[in-house]
């Protein structure tokens, strides 16, 4: 019986830290933001308990309308993610060995190795209007003058897409390796040709490094705010600043805490669609 | 094509096929024909190049010179897809995520066959292979003999020309293995299809096969039945790899056509047959092959005039091991020692190391081919 209290005495010293993290910097600040936001102010400085700021989003159009902008827009850019994605992961993890792979797999790493503002201004050096491939244009006579190729939805598109990709890449690299070779020279030898092999044997293998490859990936770049607000410019329409905006520009913290909620609520509930389309559960997902 | 005078009953044909992995050779000029409907198999230790032939022949792998055919028509260049020739992987390669019977239908909805043909074609292959329930199962709630009997299905229900099975019992237990070898062969018999079975257990090649090929190193070392390769091995490697043997070093000291007369290095001497009906002169150096159980065991002085060569010797050691039971014999004058097989006839039962004993064997069971290091790891 002690032996038992011992460990259970030892278990509990052990998570210590890790339940204090999560119990403070998770827990408390999410409960204190769901009270935040449940309060209107009816006076300066008086408050009731409310839903008046939830009834907002819904009655100012721009503020849904900017919701389910980014909502297709994160959809979109995690399909092209998952597109470019899974060639590349399974280029990786299946048609190259040894340091060819390493070099590949580190290739796709070194994005990450500086932030993601520096990342981001990268793409703002090449793109901007005096930047480097406007005026190769120019100098190549392609085209007559400068172009501006920042501030449209491509450009959010593909800055989403390119700071997504190692999250797609990691976990598809991951199952696709353990995906037996064998399995997909039977695929063949019965007479399917790549298309059958690929929708029968190879993705139905890899769905769960799909789903979590996609889960991450949806939620980063709803949740992205560096790269839509440079790339897009003013008018990148990008839900996270909405929050910003209600939080920093016009002090209505309940109001921003009451979106915060919502982006939490709405992308739970897209992403609980998602693999309920998909016939996909959670735990085997992650299993 | 080049030729057309082709025989029909041969299913698949290879001439001089190679294929090289960089520098490395590994199949080696290989020339072979299988005749339609038989069971032919493979045999060889790990490495010999028995899985790249088999790969070559489904066509994972370009042979990097030769001829294939199958039913007369070339190969090369065909892809694995367009093949008739189907195989079943080492590991079987059961698709996990289907059931049964979709691992079945697969192969049948890839050929474009309508739905209601194919879960007719299914039931009745899981029929023959004696498993008619287990269409809604997963591969995973299989034993490991169903599995290898739905793999097999898999393929025969495609009726390929040629069946191409890698070592299929090398994941199962010797019970279960013994079990499959009669239960493939009966399959085999029972769809008429043309097996090719690689193997490096000498037992499975010869239980199944109608002919066996023997490889080494790439190349084939002899191709017969399991009777021509067992009593009449063409080689040194096919006499060590195939079947127990003795194995002595040993000189010529005179040769009368075929029949040689050998000493050892610790001066016994005893007759032997050049396997190859080769000439040797005196002084040559030899290797003996001698099967264990061509040797009489007698617990009394063997007659010179029913055994060629006839030795008095100690048991060694016993080695038990029910009907494949062996002692080990050393002779008297030497310390060279003779594996003999234990007839099971009960008048060796009481035998005790130490005691005196008596072998003897006919010259025609020494088999002696030119000296030769080799070694034989299965
Ligand atoms: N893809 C390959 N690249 C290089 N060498 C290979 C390749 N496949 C097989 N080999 C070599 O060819 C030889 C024969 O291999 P394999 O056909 O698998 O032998 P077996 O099936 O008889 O055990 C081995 O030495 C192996 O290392
Ligand atoms: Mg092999």
């Amino acid at each position: 019986m002690t032996g038992h209290n011992h460990f259970r005495l030892g278990l509990v010293l052990l998570m210590a830290p890790l339940l204090i993290w999560l119990l403070s910097l998770i827990f408390i600040p999410h409960i204190d933001m769901l009270f935040l936001s449940l309060s209107e102010k009816v006076a300066p400085r008086v408050y009731e308990t409310g839903l008046s700021n939830y009834a907002a989003f819904f009655n100012e159009p721009l503020y849904w309308n900017t919701f389910a902008r980014t909502a297709v827009m994160s959809i979109l850019a995690t399909f092209l993610t998952l597109l470019i994605g899974f060639p590349v992961s399974y280029y990786i993890a299946k048609m190259v060995r040894g340091r060819v792979r390493a070099f590949l797999f580190i290739m796709c790493m070194i994005p990450f190795w500086v932030s993601e503002l520096v990342r981001t201004f990268g793409w703002m050096i090449l793109l901007r209007e005096t930047g480097v491939i406007s005026s190769f244009l120019v100098f190549t006579g392609l085209s007559e003058g400068p172009v501006e190729l920042l501030y449209n939805d491509v450009t959010i598109m593909v800055g989403l897409v390119y700071t997504s990709m190692l999250f797609m890449v990691v976990p598809l690299v991951t199952t696709l390796d353990s995906l037996d070779d064998s399995l997909v020279e039977a695929g063949y030898d019965l007479g399917g040709n790549g298309l059958r092999v690929l929708r029968k044997v190879i993705i139905p293998h890899a769905m769960p490094g799909i789903v979590s490859g996609c889960i991450v990936v949806f939620m980063l770049s709803l949740g992205n705010y560096l790269t839509p607000v440079l790339l897009g410019g003013k008018d990148s329409m990008w839900f996270t600043e909405q929050i910003y905006t209600q939080f920093i520009t016009r002090f209505n913290w309940e109001q921003g805490a009451a979106f915060g909620f919502l982006l939490l609520i709405l992308s739970s509930l897209i992403v609980w669609g998602g693999l309920k389309i998909t016939r996909q559960t959670l735990s085997n997902t992650m299993g | 094509m080049s030729d057309t005078t082709r025989d029909p009953a041969i299913d698949l044909e290879c001439r001089e096929l190679t294929k090289y992995f960089g520098n490395f050779c590994a199949v080696d000029n290989i020339s072979f024909s299988i005749p339609a409907g038989s069971f032919f198999s493979i045999l060889g230790p790990s490495g010999c190049g028995k899985t790249t032939l088999l790969r070559m022949l489904a066509g994972f792998q370009e042979p990097t010179s030769g001829e294939l055919s199958i039913k007369g028509r070339s190969m090369l260049g065909v892809p694995p897809n367009k093949r008739p020739v189907n195989m079943v992987f080492q590991h079987l390669a059961l698709f996990p995520m289907m059931t049964v019977g979709e691992n079945i239908a697969y192969g049948l909805e890839c050929q474009g066959v309508d739905k209601a043909l194919i879960l007719q074609k299914v039931q009745s292959v899981l029929e023959r292979v004696g498993l008619p329930d287990a269409i809604n199962k997963k591969p995973d709630q299989l034993s490991g003999g169903q599995k290898q009997r739905i793999a097999i299905a898999r393929c025969l229900v495609l009726e390929p020309d040629v069946l191409l099975l890698d070592e299929p019992l090398g994941a199962l237990d010797l019970k279960l293995r013994e079990h499959m070898k009669v239960e493939l062969k009966q399959l085999q018999n029972q769809f008429n299809t043309t097996f090719i079975y690689i193997t490096h257990d000498q037992s499975e090649a010869l239980v199944m096969s109608d002919q066996v090929a023997v490889m080494n190193n790439g190349k084939f070392e002899q191709v017969g039945t399991p009777q021509e390769l067992y009593y009449s091995p063409q080689t040194d490697f096919v006499a060590a790899f195939v079947g127990e043997n003795n194995r002595w070093r040993a000189s010529v000291r005179g040769a009368e056509g075929a029949v040689l007369e050998l000493e050892l290095p610790n001066g016994m001497t005893f007759k032997g047959t050049a396997a190859r009906k080769e000439a040797f002169g005196a002084g040559d150096l030899v290797d003996v092959f001698v099967r264990p159980e061509a040797i009489m065991l007698s617990k009394t002085q063997v007659d010179t005039a029913t055994f060629d060569n006839v030795l008095e010797g100690q048991v060694d050691c016993l080695l038990f091991d029910g009907a494949n039971s062996r002692v080990l014999v050393k002779e008297s004058n030497g310390n060279h020692e003779v594996n003999v097989t234990l007839p099971q006839t009960g008048e060796f039962n009481d035998l005790q190391e130490g005691q005196t004993i008596y072998l003897g064997w006919q010259q025609a069971q020494a088999k002696c081919f030119p000296a030769r290091d080799f070694s034989v790891e299965e």
